[in-house]
């Protein structure tokens, strides 16, 4: 059912009972192509990609919970592309523009909204650093623009302009980036997977694959053996668990990052705020509420949930950036397990084993990716070889010396 | 979290710099045949477990001595706190 302004009106004064499902719930058959393992927003729109522009049709999603009950039901649904290094920028940028159109392409509301995100500076040198990050990101065919004090004033009139530790000097404004809603994007994906044929079978984990000589040819799972020519696992958050399996150990370690939103209040944040120096970043959601987050805890966990100090930590660099929001109550805090990689950039790569792909690393930054990561792992799987925009996600880097570190910290995964 | 450090007591972990597995005690050989490939395995590749993991813990705020904890990733149970250096003596390094 395609969704129309005419049949939200129609179902409106017909009672909405006309409305049918989004999506099936088929039973696995015995043999697909090409298996997904992993009904997060990346899983979904790998095989949404490989169904709609690489035309398979034998296709399906396994998950093992519901779809969406991983991290892309549990991150601040910010999209940007933002990035300096060569091998991320256009990837990113790819991003974006298919998050520009994906409401017409899917033909459902995922509520992107390009607010503006706007990255805080407090001296000369981050001043320049910033200035050089917005001349890469507009070399990748991004758009920025380097905002002075008074332009940063204009907008967000309340910051503490006049801190003695971190006085704002400018910003780097990239007015096309903005939120998205998560479910939405789920949701969105999902349904129109479903309608190009593709099965997404849920509460069905992947509890072992089947591998030999090198060859994996399918799965086991809790609903019983799914045979597949190519198995493409993406399940961020839980790689190593998952890939464990297949006898690989990853360059990644398991983080929670933690994110808190408050009560309803009337609009007063217009974008996105990065106060890198302070470890926060926030935005205003539709309802009002303020939703905001730092840093990982620090630790490797396999919980969802962070500790309190890190949450204090992140409300005093908030009070600090603006004190207004001091009487805000936080409502709800949450943590999601982020798959964080040794140099803070993900992966998108063949494995050793034959027919057996790998999707992950995206450490706290895979919502953004969802449409351009579904993309460039569906032409992987498809054609063997890699999307020009994703060639540099090698799980092989580190060997061959290409490591992509945004941050410039090195082989320490809580830092990046 | 509460970490109970072997010489201090119960110390709690905002005090500390995590590092990450205690696999990194383990130095490889650099005079090994095959010293590039173990080096890579030894710096960038993890068992990230959903359970029992031994890590490295620097009390940095305090005596800064490392710690090797033993902690469940899933529940943040800490079952065992040691010196590294101790378990670093104990697997034959001379210091």
């Amino acid at each position: 059912m395609r969704y129309s302004a005419a049949k939200i009106l129609w179902q409106g004064l017909t009672g909405n009972r006309g409305w049918k499902s989004v999506w099936r719930e088929p039973q696995p058959k015995s043999e697909y192509d090409i298996i997904v393992v992993g009904g997060g927003g990346h899983g979904l729109a790998t095989a949404y990609y490989l169904a709609k522009k690489f035309g398979h049709k034998n296709i399906a999603v396994l998950e093992k919970g519901w779809i969406g009950s991983g991290n892309v039901g549990r991150n601040t649904t910010i999209i940007r592309s933002n990035y300096l290094l060569p091998g991320n920028g256009p990837f990113y940028e790819m991003s974006m523009k298919l998050w520009e159109n994906l409401e017409q392409e899917l033909n459902y509301n995922a509520m992107v909204s390009q607010r503006g995100v706007v990255y805080l500076s407090h001296s000369d040198a981050q001043r320049d650093t910033l200035a050089r990050r917005g001349n890469a990101m507009r070399l990748a065919g991004a758009d920025a623009v380097l905002l002075d004090e008074a332009e940063v004033r204009k907008n967000f009139p309340y910051f503490d302009y006049d801190n003695a530790r971190f006085p704002i000097t400018g910003g780097l404004l990239q007015p096309r980036g903005g939120t998205a809603r998560h479910d939405g994007v789920v949701w969105g994906y999902a349904r129109a997977a479903d309608q190009l044929g593709v099965d997404i079978i849920q509460n069905c984990e992947v509890t072992n694959f089947l591998i030999d000589n090198g060859v994996c040819s399918g799965v086991e799972t809790s609903r019983g053996v799914i045979k597949a020519k190519k198995t493409a696992v993406c399940v961020a958050g839980s790689s190593s668990k998952v890939m464990a399996k297949a006898n690989m150990r990853l360059p990644i370690e398991s983080h929670v990052l933690q994110a808190y939103v408050t009560e309803g209040l009337k609009p007063v944040i217009p974008g996105v705020v990065v106060f890198g120096a302070g470890h926060f970043y926030i935005s205003q959601s539709d309802k009002g509420g303020l939703v905001f987050g730092g840093d990982v805890d620090g630790y490797n966990t396999y919980a969802q949930r962070g500790g309190m100090p890190v949450l204090e930590h992140s409300c005093e660099g908030g009070v600090a950036l603006m004190p207004m929001i001091s009487r805000a109550r936080v409502l709800r805090t949450w943590g999601g397990l982020v798959d964080m990689s040794m140099d803070g950039s993900p992966f998108i790569d063949k494995t050793a084993i034959s027919g057996l792909y790998f999707n992950g690393g995206w450490c706290y930054g895979g919502f953004k990716a969802t449409p351009a990561s579904g993309y460039c792992y569906a032409h992987l799987i498809a054609k063997d070889t890699y999307h020009p925009n994703a060639a540099a996600y090698r799980l092989d880097r580190y060997l061959s010396g290409r490591m992509l570190d945004e941050r410039g910290v090195g082989a320490q995964p809580n830092l990046h | 979290m509460i970490i109970n450090h072997p010489l201090l007591g119960p110390r709690d972990a905002s005090e500390f710099y995590y590092l990450g597995d205690a696999s990194l005690i383990n130095r490889p050989d650099w005079q090994a045949e095959d010293a590039i490939a173990q080096f890579h395995d030894y710096l960038y590749l993890r068992d990230n477990p959903a359970g029992k993991h031994r890590e490295l813990w620097y009390h940095e705020q305090g005596d800064r001595s490392w710690l090797v904890v033993t902690r469940d990733t899933t529940t943040h149970e800490i079952t065992k706190v040691e010196l590294a250096r101790d378990v670093a003596l104990t697997g034959g390094q001379d210091k």
